[in-house]
């Protein structure tokens, strides 16, 4: 049986003062927002009261904040996992930090301080057409937030992909193009570097997609006569708004290959539908966002086609290559039963099932009546909720139990019962808010809407409980194995310093 | 069944089904496979059948939901019996002519006079019944029939600032004069 750490995996004291910085900052944002998230379905369901302004405030902290919480969450698994392969330099990881953190506090203070409520996607105009309600100023500060954020990942990535350059020769062979059509695969080729330059090519793309349409938004808000078309900006931000969020699941995915292994005790290396299912997601990742803009009638009709036959081939990947391998993995082999693995197998069935209403919602037909109702959020949250944020405490654990075994006790096993069921719940009256046709983003609703509201807001309180209860969990365990507390697993307890 | 219903009913027996082939494989993971090579080549094997049903089930949703168009033409006549102008504001519509025919094919001509807004029509019950984006600088030619008279409600489905959630207005929708 493969051991749970390898001395591969060995964190320097900077990596793990590194690593500890993006783990604890990721859990305590987490739980913020999630906090801005209760607090607004309890607004709609009436059981508290805070006014429209506010209410918008939070909905543009919340989307912001948890696509770039997600993406930091999910850039650690891929460094923590990626640096065995090639050699990265953590200053710019560290730099990715620093900057990550520099472009929150701008966000926040557009948000917070300036007033700015213009959401997460900034649509062309909205954000300078304020309507008295923010200043000009307040706007630019927050696209401002987002550049700089966009800048320290792509100083990441461009670091990741000069090392997966020096280490393969290029990035065709790091994603294992050579042995698409055949050849004898290199079976110890790392799943994790295929998907790590499936990232590195696609997210470097996304954000300078996002670049470019931030700049221009910019330029825009302080010399107006430099007027943008509203259909070419919605089009890049949802390209690159598209291409970030699943690129943070690409990334947290690098953890499910890697640890999933050591709790199932069975090798998963790469196969050609493994390759194959990387490289076509490669391409299908930058152009199935046309299915963002179905409602949109002037786009050309050969991209909404586009947008739902790729939505459909999208799914592919992920039932049978990665859950469907996961579950391979997983079928009678003695599993051990620890968090990380249990987490795992939580993620890769709210991954897997999260994304079937999202495909039913990818046809145009569906879309002509569930687009921006509460269908929209019911789908991403069930995949970021029960899939994303679940690999992420997978790898956040199995870091942290390197140091304590008392990471496994029933509270935490009950914490995960809660969280899944609660999760389940809470992303379950999002749907059924969007087959009631329940509009999303309103902030005063009507009353036959409000038990979908009661409801989510008792459930996302349950999660929210689940998740203090992990965050403390980790953040307690990771800062005592920096202290330097020995390993107790019995196996190499890679994890101090090495 | 409308379809919203249509959506629900796909999308949990999608997600049982997800879950159910789950519970079986977590059910199983504590026993011990004699040979693991053995079970890992069946799970593949079954794994190309399952490619090629999806595939042929992809094929077929996308045949039968876009044999017809949903969306109408935005260039060219469209050949109505009646066109209706409307143009989104923050934080109201302009719609005219107020009286619409039922029964028979209805043009919108959506635009938006400042941001981005979603020109989405609901009937009586508060069901969506079809919905187009309103944008500054492009103009979203909708076509809809309504099936009765009545009064039917617009609401604004793409987020456009502070009072985004009360932006509404109804349409009133009356025989259509061959049917009086």
């Amino acid at each position: 049986m493969s051991a749970l750490y390898p001395q591969t995996e060995a964190l320097s004291p900077r990596e793990r003062a590194v690593l500890n910085l993006y783990a604890i900052s990721a859990l305590a944002v987490f739980l913020l927002l999630m906090l801005f998230g209760l607090t607004m379905r309890a607004a709609q369901g009436r059981w508290i009261n805070i006014s429209p302004e506010v209410f918008y405030q939070l909905m543009t902290a919340h989307g912001a904040g948890m696509v770039g919480t997600v993406g930091l969450a999910s850039s650690t698994v891929m460094w923590f996992f990626l640096r065995k392969y090639v050699q990265l330099n953590t200053a710019m990881f560290v730099a990715n930090y620093v900057l990550f953190l520099l472009g929150a506090a701008l966000i926040l203070a557009a948000v917070f301080i300036g007033g700015f409520g213009g959401a997460w996607t900034f649509l062309y105009p909205l954000p300078v057409h304020t309507m008295g309600i923010w200043s000009i100023n307040s706007a630019a500060v927050f696209m401002l937030g987002y550049l700089v954020i966009g800048v320290g990942f792509l100083l990441f990535y461009l670091d990741a992909m000069l090392a997966m350059m020096r280490a393969y020769g290029n990035l065709g062979r790091a994603l294992g193009l050579q042995w698409l059509f055949g050849g004898t695969i290199d079976k110890s080729h790392p799943t994790t570097v295929v998907a790590s330059t499936m990232v590195i090519i696609v997210n470097t793309l996304g954000i300078l997609g996002g670049a470019v349409v931030l700049v221009m938004c910019l330029v825009n808000a302080y010399a107006p006569r430099f007027a943008l078309d509203a259909l070419l900006v919605k089009n890049l931000i949802y390209f690159f708004g598209h291409v970030f969020v699943n690129c943070s699941i690409y990334m947290a995915v690098i953890g499910v290959y890697e640890l999933l292994p050591r709790y199932s005790g069975r090798p998963w290396g790469v196969s050609r539908p493994f390759l194959w299912a990387w490289a076509a997601s490669t391409v299908m990742v930058l152009i199935v966002y046309p299915h963002h803009l179905m409602m949109d009638y002037v786009m050309p009709h050969w991209m909404l086609v586009t947008g739902q036959i790729i939505s459909y081939t999208s799914g592919l990947p992920v039932f049978l290559v990665t859950a469907y391998g996961a579950l391979t993995n997983v079928y009678r082999s003695g599993m051990r039963w620890r968090m990380p693995a249990m987490l795992i197998v939580l993620s890769m069935f709210g991954w897997a099932a999260g994304i079937v209403p999202a495909i039913v919602d990818g046809t145009i037909t569906v879309n002509e009546v569930m687009h921006n109702t509460m269908w929209v959020p019911g789908h991403f949250h069930f995949y970021l909720l029960l899939g994303v944020l679940p690999m992420v405490l997978a790898f956040m654990y199995h870091v942290a139990g390197a140091s304590s075994r008392s990471l496994e006790t029933a509270g935490d096993r009950l914490s995960l019962a809660v969280y899944l069921i609660a999760g389940l719940a809470f992303v379950g009256m999002f749907l059924a808010g969007g087959r009631a046709s329940e509009p999303r983003r309103y902030a005063v609703h009507f009353a036959e809407w409000l038990p979908y509201d009661r409801a989510a807001s008792i459930a996302a309180a349950l999660v929210i409980a689940a998740m203090l209860l992990f965050a403390i969990r980790i953040s307690g365990a990771l800062l005592k194995a920096g202290s330097g507390e020995k390993g107790s697993s019995g196996e190499v307890p890679a994890h101090r310093p090495g | 069944m409308t379809m919203q219903n249509d959506a629900w009913v796909v999308s949990l027996v999608g997600i049982g089904l997800v879950a159910l082939l789950f519970i079986y494989v977590i059910a199983q993971a504590g026993k011990t496979a004699p040979d693991p090579t053995t079970v890992q080549k069946g799970a593949y094997a079954l794994r190309r059948p399952f490619f090629w049903a999806l595939i042929v089930l992809g094929i077929g949703v996308t045949y039968a939901t876009l044999r017809t168009f949903p969306i109408p033409k935005q260039q060219g006549p469209l050949y109505p019996a009646q066109i209706v102008q409307v143009v989104a504001h923050q934080w109201s519509w302009q719609i005219s002519p107020g009286s619409i025919q039922a029964g028979v094919p209805i043009e919108f001509d959506v635009t938006s006079a400042d941001v981005n807004h979603g020109f989405a029509i609901f009937d009586a019950h508060d069901r969506l019944l079809t919905q187009t984006q309103a944008m500054p600088g492009y103009t979203n030619r909708l076509i809809y029939t309504f099936a009765r008279p009545g009064n039917y409600r617009v609401l604004c489905l793409e987020y456009c600032g502070v009072a985004h959630y009360g932006m509404m207005d109804e349409l009133h929708v009356v025989a259509h004069k061959g049917d009086r």
